[in-house]
């Protein structure tokens, strides 16, 4: 008897130790390419070819991780970023891509950056259970939780802006007409569709007119003046920065006074507004997520002194001007802020999880812009400001608007 | 009423692009019996050489004309150095050089001169016509129709003219006769990249300029040198103001139509053109004896 209660103690002990063991193991969890000092995360980004000025993102990011790193790392990891050229080829995308997964056993892939890009590899990383996190494009299928799991969007979608665009026009305009000029495909639909579905019942009554536009189209002139002549007061312009242009250009011409909406895929001064004629372009609205680095107000910022500080440290070669250098280090940090929360648990399940449950604001950021996530919710940002072009450069005009 | 004579000025200010570009293709196809899939291009790329002489100050007329003597030599050279060689090879690999020729210089251009749109000055006045239509539309109608009178003069009254003309329809005979039909050849690729010159010089102004800027715009310089008849410049004009007033007609009136199917238009024009009137709706019918 007394044998066999020491044995049963001793069992116990025996288990209890086992237990403890097991929790212990239970507090460090990792997925591949993760060990008690290192993070291999991967990506691909255009570096050549049509899109190589995009690449600068890329840079960004390598440039952001450098100083998380020389800071002691997350959690006393180092990150091993690994970012490979696609040239923004797709089939090289797909390429690239198993060479980080099944090679160099990569955790995540994290801004992957392009629509047809990702798009190849959207079903492989869904099927290999493979985080595909923050990808640096405006398509609105990022963020589908309940069947692609593993892949998030980070910016605002096309759709999102719609929505936004929607939100504005609800709370500013008395009486709007809408009138909408779309490139027709899903990039124009997209904004459309949201645009829709934040005036609701109202779309039918307050949206006079559609036009829209193929990319072949050698102008655009004559959906212009159908837009004018159905006594629109709002334009809606949803058109690359070619056609953004023409579009400004002739309803200055036709002396048509609307209210000017135009999309952020061409609110951009260089390439949009000037060569549309600065004159011409004053009074256009856009919305704005991110700080403009060229802004003087902007450039009196704490933020943006942090932001130059880091810059000329880690990414020397990189331009002051560029807004992609401010893009790559907001979206690298909220990487940061997701492996942060994800402790020592790093698998893969884990960082979705925690990638899916963000509440956190970042310097140079918009006041007022958030990056909010949930289970159901892979839109990272879906808050935007209203800018207005002064002739000479973009100038907030409110409050953010919500999509909610 | 309004809307409707606003289309119809917009239709002839597009029209007025295609034309200027089918002059172009008909140019190219009375000298060498084919259509050049690289016109385009070559007209885009004629545009950027202005664009850059314009930059570093050269004032525009001198330009222009700097860049049509450019254009011509450029036009000679290739005819000599890539299709002299290849000249009794089959149809087919005409195509793909003139393909090839495409993809290069589109992408030459990216490379040069990068993808961001760049401004091109108008050598009109800025401002329209009671917001109507805009002066450089209206100028760039009276260029076309000079450049068509010219094109006219050349083939009615220059021997050279003319003896180009031989040289692409019977070129043995031509041969025969004295003239000298691999230089008129390369004469014809001269003077389409010329045209195609001004023809990019003056289209820019409106559509802004980029690598791709004539892409679409060649799809409807064909449909208006086919409408109108591919061996008749007038026909190819007519045609040209034609395309673009239809298309917008039926863009704004026709609801099932609309701006979708814009560019089918043009291509339905070319069809049924070709299945009842091959020759055109002001070519001359060719008969052939066999």
């Amino acid at each position: 008897m007394n044998t066999g209660r020491k044995l049963t103690l001793a069992l116990a002990g025996i288990a209890a130790i086992g237990l403890v063991a097991g929790t212990a193991a239970a507090e460090k969890k990792y997925g591949p390419g993760v060990t008690d000092t290192n993070i291999k995360l991967g990506n691909t980004n255009p570096y050549s070819g049509p899109a190589a000025a995009y690449g600068t993102i890329g840079k960004a990011i390598t440039a952001y991780f450098k100083k998380v790193n020389k800071e002691g790392g997350v959690n006393g990891r180092m990150i091993e970023f690994i970012s490979l050229d696609d040239g923004y080829s797709p089939p090289k995308t797909k390429e690239q891509t198993r060479k980080l997964v099944e090679q160099e056993d990569v955790l995540l892939i994290f801004q992957g950056l392009g629509t047809p890009t990702n798009s190849a590899i959207h079903n492989y990383m869904n099927k290999k259970k493979v985080p595909q996190l923050f990808v640096a494009t405006g398509a609105t299928k990022w963020g589908d939780p309940e069947n692609y799991p593993w892949t998030m969007g980070w910016q605002p979608s096309y759709q999102t802006e719609g929505k936004l665009f929607g939100a504005y026009i609800l709370e500013n305009v008395k009486d709007p007409k809408i009138g909408i000029l779309f490139q027709n495909d899903d990039y124009g639909k997209d904004y459309v569709t949201g645009l829709k579905a934040k005036l609701g019942d109202k779309a039918a009554t307050m949206i006079v007119a559609e036009e829209s536009y193929e990319v072949t189209d050698p102008t655009i002139n004559s959906q212009i003046i159908k837009l004018k002549s159905s006594g629109a007061n709002v334009f809606f312009n949803v058109s690359t920065p070619k056609f953004a242009a023409q579009a400004i250009k002739k309803v200055r011409e036709l002396n048509w006074d609307p209210l000017f909406l135009n999309n952020s895929v061409s609110n951009t001064v260089g390439s949009v507004y000037k060569p549309a004629g600065l004159e011409n372009s004053k009074g256009i609205i856009s919305l704005q997520y991110y700080m403009d680095p060229t802004s003087p107000e902007t450039q009196e910022t704490e933020a943006y002194k942090k932001w130059k500080a880091w810059m000329t440290e880690y990414n020397p070669d990189g331009d002051l001007l560029s807004s992609f250098n401010v893009f790559g280090y907001l979206a690298a940090q909220t990487m940061v802020q997701v492996l942060e929360q994800a402790g020592d648990n790093l698998t893969r399940e884990n960082i979705m999880k925690e990638a899916a449950n963000l509440n956190m604001e970042m310097d140079m950021l918009l006041p007022g812009v958030t990056i909010e996530t949930s289970p159901t919710d892979f839109y990272p940002i879906e808050k935007m400001m209203p800018v207005q072009f002064d002739g000479e450069r973009l100038v907030s005009i409110g409050e953010v608007v919500s999509a909610d | 009423m309004e809307l409707f004579l606003q289309q119809i000025l917009t239709g002839l200010a597009n029209g007025a692009i295609y034309a200027c570009l089918a002059l172009a293709v008909v140019m190219i196809y009375q000298a060498i019996d084919h259509f050049n899939f690289a016109q385009g291009e070559m007209a885009m790329f004629s545009t950027y050489i202005c664009w850059s002489m314009i930059a570093v100050g050269i004032p525009y007329w001198v330009a222009f004309l700097l860049t049509i003597v450019i254009s011509f030599a450029g036009g000679v050279a290739i005819e000599r150095i890539i299709f002299k060689p290849i000249h009794n090879a089959p149809v087919l690999s005409h195509i793909v050089v003139f393909i090839g020729l495409l993809a290069i210089f589109n992408s030459l251009a990216g490379a040069i001169w990068d993808h961001t749109i760049k401004v091109f000055p108008s050598p009109f006045p800025d401002g329209s016509f009671n917001g109507l239509i805009g002066l450089h539309e209206i100028g760039m109608f009276f260029v076309t129709l000079i450049l068509l009178g010219a094109i006219f003069c050349f083939f009615r009254f220059t021997r050279i003219g003319m003896a180009m003309q031989a040289a692409a329809a019977n070129p043995d005979s031509a041969e025969l006769v004295g003239i000298r039909v691999g230089w008129m050849l390369a004469l014809g690729w001269g003077l389409a990249a010329a045209i195609g010159a001004v023809a990019g010089m003056m289209i820019a102004p409106i559509v802004f300029l980029d690598p791709n800027m004539m892409l679409g715009i060649l799809l409807y310089g064909f449909a208006a040198a086919i409408v109108g008849g591919i061996t008749s410049p007038g026909g190819a004009v007519a045609g040209g103001f034609l395309v673009g007033i239809i298309e917008n007609l039926a863009g704004t009136y026709i609801p099932a139509i609309g701006s979708e199917l814009k560019l089918t238009v043009a291509l339905v024009l070319i069809v049924t053109v070709l299945l009842f009137k091959p020759n055109g709706l002001f070519g001359k019918s060719i008969v052939t004896r066999v």
